[in-house]
């Protein structure tokens, strides 16, 4: 049993993270405030059922992620099971990963850092469909590991591997086309063998 | 280098079922091994290989620091007006039966 006198205390340091995450979710700054809203009116009720000790974090997300479905998603007529693209393994590599050569001596983070903008990443993380947004998240923002994702989302581990796989590979892909649109990759550095990239609009043919 | 890798392969057209190479074997466990959810045994197995193939190397930590880039990119700054409405949420009595 936990003290709901406490869960101030405890639940208030997690509120820009799950900030963060409503807004990747709804893409819409009044509702992601309203989900986080509801989501601490509801962790505060039902505080007592929560386990002291357990996972206070994951426990919080659980209740973010089901509000949302409920509540926000139902907004919509349906969950957008849009299929990914297929996108070839090491998609953002292939084509940047030669960035940190060309100025020696920096980081590959380094030059991602500039490269990317604030903007950049979450309108990519934004633009996935949602069982691949969702899961991209929790994993590569959130840093949770399969196992709460799976409980977070209420679904098989393999279930979320596979769409962090995919999901993973279609933000790549994303972020490479914003940064192509803005002229950001240096000519030398668009992959030449990019059959199966970007559909490459009518180039010279 | 992003190509030419020294004659190893990481072509991505080779089908997971037919990962027979080190490297393709390792590609495999890409995102596994990042997320730090491989097994100490298969977790050792790909790390031997990444000391000894440096393409793999790269690859394998230009995925990794793309993802500290998204995950440090993709932070917002908490409205003033959400924080004081979760306070005067958790101000209210939920079930107040001993507060003063």
């Amino acid at each position: 049993m936990a003290d709901q006198a406490r869960f101030a205390d405890q639940a208030m340091e997690y509120m820009a993270p799950l900030y963060s995450a409503a807004l990747r979710m709804t893409r819409n700054p009044a509702d992601a405030e309203d989900l986080v809203q509801e989501t601490y009116l509801k962790a505060y009720r039902g505080f007592g059922g929560f386990t002291e000790g357990t996972n206070l974090k994951a426990w919080l997300y659980r209740i973010l992620t089901n509000t949302y479905i409920n509540s926000y998603r139902a907004k919509k007529r349906r969950p957008d099971e849009t299929a990914l693209d297929e996108v070839e393994d090491l998609y953002l590599y292939r084509r940047l990963g030669g960035l940190e050569a060309v100025t020696a001596g920096r980081s590959a983070e380094d030059e991602l850092m500039d490269f990317f903008t604030d903007q950049q990443v979450k309108d990519a993380i934004e633009a996935l469909p949602e069982q691949f947004r969702m899961a991209v998240l929790l994993a590569d923002v959130e840093g949770f590991s399969y196992k709460e994702i799976a409980e977070i989302m209420d679904i098989p581990i393999g279930t979320v591997m596979s769409r962090l796989h995919r999901g993973r590979k279609a933000l790549q892909k994303r972020l490479f086309d914003f940064a192509s649109q803005r002229g950001l990759v240096p000519d030398g550095m668009v992959d030449p063998n990019s059959e199966s990239g970007a559909p490459a609009p009518a180039l010279t043919e | 280098m992003a190509d030419g890798t020294d004659g190893h392969d990481h072509s991505a057209g080779s089908d997971h079922d037919h990962a027979s190479t080190p490297c393709e074997q390792a590609l495999q466990e890409l995102y596994v091994y990042i997320d730090g959810e491989l097994t100490d045994e298969k977790r050792s197995t790909i790390k031997g290989h990444l000391d000894d193939c440096n393409p793999c190397f790269e690859a394998f930590d230009f995925e990794a620091e793309l993802r500290i880039v998204i995950s440090t990119r993709c932070r917002d700054e908490v409205p003033d007006s959400l924080r004081t409405r979760i306070a005067q949420t958790l101000a209210e009595p939920a079930d107040h039966t001993f507060d003063v």
